[in-house]
């Protein structure tokens, strides 16, 4: 009852919103979003009443892996138009003409659908799929809630629709990787009370005594993103009639705020979200049990109190007070030790599994992710520091440690993952094909270190030009000059976006064939013990 | 310590309100005091609301995700002042909502680009840049030079930023339709009123020179040429440089 009094609630209050936007609006492209948030809310109107009378009785007892499924799906969908996007602003810059200098086409308004795509397209919707998967099994619980998780996921896929297709149009709140305007922030702010809500209800129900580790990161994840999407946010709408709004703080005041949220963003969504899933996927592929019930403990408590004070260090040497500065370089060297905890603490639960990593592409995915993490977090701590961040800011080296991050951590640890998720949830009895697999990882891997390679040499070439100087203390380089050295660089960097892509094409191939394949006949064990 | 930990996790709630209470210490400890300490953001003459016609500049700046390439922060670094002038003060991003201080500089840094070009340059630069620039990387934007300049929620704008602290007075906010047209038509003969109401400083030009229409390019341009030229920073004195 009381469910469906919220869902009621939620689904009234949104569909409201969209009706509101499509009247009042003013500007075509917002009030095509008004009408988009309207049909989005008329599906969920129908998911609500199809299951209205259904009761705890008829509630079956099992597991709801349907609304992962469809999870899994949006997860490769966004995945593909993010890849697909990144790979066109990777070649604008190589060839700037493919800018067809229109609005909606121009590199200034591709980028944000492309991170929007990949961080909360790919990464979110992989985040709560799985996390519902864990969470269901390691408390031996059916997920709470008949037809909630499905409007969890159907609003959140509504969210990340506005958020991408509103750049195209132009609306934008302008704040990096917090683009989307107030309509889609409030959106993203009911559902993601709902998805807390829902989460702690299961745990409540759990049969084990212990939360497992893999659900604190996974917690971790929603209660930090709540907060940081909440003040973050914080913005004065111009009107119902525009989707414009004014961010509430401004100046030094709006970037400490927003790289406090930035590099937050990057540790509870890219970094902790995606620690749960190795903490449960890893374990289970390898067969062996985690390393270090101790090390999990130092490497999550570590993680969730240093990576807040983090931020500032994409501010240095700026007009931000230098205290802060020097606080935010601290504790992200600081931020090493629980990182690197979580690194070993991996590693060493391969121990006595390494032929998998051989055998099982997988497994091999997994225990690559782990090493681009500790690269990452390494070169982070490292970059942290003010005199090499003298060097790298403002360069590609900044790009090239993202995605080395983004490309061999988050997406390694999502495909090693998702490879086993899917047959265990369309209950397959494996991979399509496990020579795709392995195709797919050795494009991913050589398309991830051409990358990164290219933007190590194009950041540093990059800043040492602008920092060069000869005997009277002119430049030697202009600004210009440093462009148009890059030109190598963007041509190896769009190449390896392509490598990455043509990989998670053959991968989402695989996944599709696994999908269409024949059922897991009965009787066989289904790969999917309890915790 | 094991022992506790245990304990812990036996208590969903107890466990999450564990997590809300260690992850909030860093964002208190760093950004509340950014609103407390007074020095923050430097004393110093010459700070004004942007008007109308850069506000709407700077709102298309913002739209069109400039900051993914260009950023507007010279740091204290030499090599960023000798390149690019006097490094950037906290005061002169004050009313800037939001901040568009960027991460990347793909482009050359805009902070001082103020007055550094002609508005003829910058027309012609936006309209073509690989033209104008050989070995320029930046897409074209000819079509703000076609679009006409939507002032109306310009009113609704300076309001909506009065409310998060920028001090319009309400004369301006009633104004700011006819300010922003008059100062992209010097034909008007409206300099003295826009100069009455935000200073001396104020260009009234026909930024984008076409003086048939006030287009989304006379805004950007108003926008790029008072970038970084309100404070008089070679004057400034060091006690005054102090956060």
């Amino acid at each position: 009852m009381m469910e469906r009094l919220f869902l009621s609630a939620l689904v009234a209050l949104v569909g409201l919103l969209g009706v509101m936007i499509a009247g009042f609006g003013r500007e075509a492209g917002y009030v095509l979003h008004g009408w988009i948030i309207v049909g989005f809310s008329l599906v969920a109107l129908k998911r609500l009443l199809d299951t209205w009378s259904d009761t705890d009785e008829n509630t079956p007892l099992e597991y709801n892996d349907a609304v992962i499924r469809f999870g899994v799906l949006a997860t490769f969908v966004w995945g593909l138009i993010g890849f697909v996007v990144g790979a066109v602003v990777a070649w604008q810059l190589a060839i700037p003409s493919l800018n067809g200098d229109m609005s909606w086409s121009n590199f200034g308004r591709l980028r944000p659908v492309h991170t929007t795509g990949v961080v909360f397209g790919f990464g979110g919707n992989a985040l709560i799929a799985t996390s519902f998967y864990v969470v269901q099994r390691t408390s031996r619980a059916r997920l709470v809630g008949r037809t909630m998780p499905w409007l969890i996921v159907l609003y959140y896929n509504l969210f990340v629709t506005l958020a991408a297709t509103g750049y195209l149009l132009g609306i934008t709140q302008g704040r990096e990787y917090a683009e989307p305007e107030w309509y889609a922030d409030l959106i993203l702010l009911l559902i993601w009370v709902a998805y807390l809500v829902t989460f702690l209800l299961t745990l409540a129900r759990r049969a084990e005594p212990h939360i497992y580790v893999a659900n604190w990161y996974y917690l971790a994840f929603i209660v930090v993103i709540a907060m940081l999407h909440i003040v973050n946010n914080l913005a004065v709408p111009v009107s119902i009639a525009v989707p414009k709004s004014y961010s509430l703080f401004a100046g030094v005041q709006d970037a400490m705020t927003q790289w406090w949220y930035g590099h937050n963003a990057v540790g509870f969504l890219l970094t902790a979200g995606f620690l749960g899933m190795l903490y449960y996927f890893l374990p289970k592929a390898a067969g062996r049990p985690i390393y270090s019930y101790r090390m999990s403990i130092i490497g999550f408590w570590g993680i969730t109190f240093l990576y807040l004070w983090a931020g500032s260090h994409h501010l240095h040497y700026t007009a931000l007070p230098e205290w802060v500065q020097v606080l935010g370089m601290t504790m992200s060297v600081v931020l090493l030790v629980p990182s690197w905890a979580s690194v070993f603490n991996g590693i060493l639960t391969l121990n006595g599994a390494w032929d998998k990593v051989r055998t099982d592409p997988a497994v091999r995915f997994m225990m690559v992710a782990i090493l681009f993490y500790g690269l990452s977090t390494f070169e982070g701590s490292f970059m942290s520091i003010k005199p090499v961040n003298a060097l790298s800011h403002y360069t590609d080296w900044t790009v090239g440690h993202v995605h080395a991050g983004a490309l061999g951590w988050v997406a390694f640890i999502t495909f090693g993952s998702m490879y086993k998720l899917v047959p265990w949830i369309w209950k397959r009895e494996g991979i399509y094909s496990l020579r795709l697999e392995a195709l797919h990882f050795w494009l991913a891997l050589s398309g991830t270190l051409i990358y990164v390679g290219a933007m190590w040499n194009s950041g540093i070439t990059q800043s040492l030009m602008w920092q060069t100087y000869d005997d009277q203390g002119n430049f030697i380089y202009s600004f210009l000059d440093s462009v148009e050295a890059m030109k190598p660089y963007y041509w190896a960097r769009a190449i390896g976006g392509l490598l990455y892509l043509i990989g998670a094409c053959i991968g989402a191939y695989n996944i599709a064939m696994t999908i269409r394949g024949p059922r897991l006949t009965t009787g066989q064990a289904v790969a999917t013990p309890a915790e | 310590m094991p022992k506790l930990h245990q304990k812990l996790e036996r208590n969903s709630i107890g466990f999450t309100l564990m997590i809300l209470f260690a992850a909030s210490i860093g964002g208190i400890v760093e950004i509340t005091p950014l609103f407390t300490i007074e020095n923050t953001i430097e004393k110093v003459e010459g700070m004004r609301p942007y008007t109308p016609l850069e506000q709407a500049g700077r709102d298309i700046y913002v739209r069109e995700g400039c900051y993914a390439c260009h950023s507007q922060m010279i740091r204290t670094l030499r090599s960023d002042v000798d390149r690019y002038g006097h490094f950037s003060l906290a005061a002169e991003s004050m009313y800037d909502h939001p901040f568009q201080w960027g991460s990347k500089r793909t482009g050359p840094d805009l902070a001082r680009i103020g007055g550094k070009y002609s508005d003829a340059w910058h027309v012609a630069h936006l309209i073509a840049p690989r033209e104008f620039v050989k070995g320029s990387v930046m897409p074209g934007y000819p079509f703000l030079a076609e679009t006409l300049l939507d002032t109306g929620y310009i009113t609704a704008r300076l309001r909506a930023l009065s409310r998060t602290g920028v001090p319009y007075s309400e004369e301006q906010i009633a104004n700011a339709e006819r300010d922003a047209r008059a100062q992209a038509d010097p034909e008007a003969e409206y300099e003295g009123e826009l100069i009455d109401a935000y200073g001396e400083n104020v260009q009234v030009r026909d930024f984008d020179g076409n003086p048939r229409a006030v287009t989304e390019m006379d805004a950007l341009v108003a926008y790029l040429q008072v970038l970084g030229t309100m404070v008089d920073v070679d004057a400034l004195s060091a006690e005054e440089l102090i956060r």
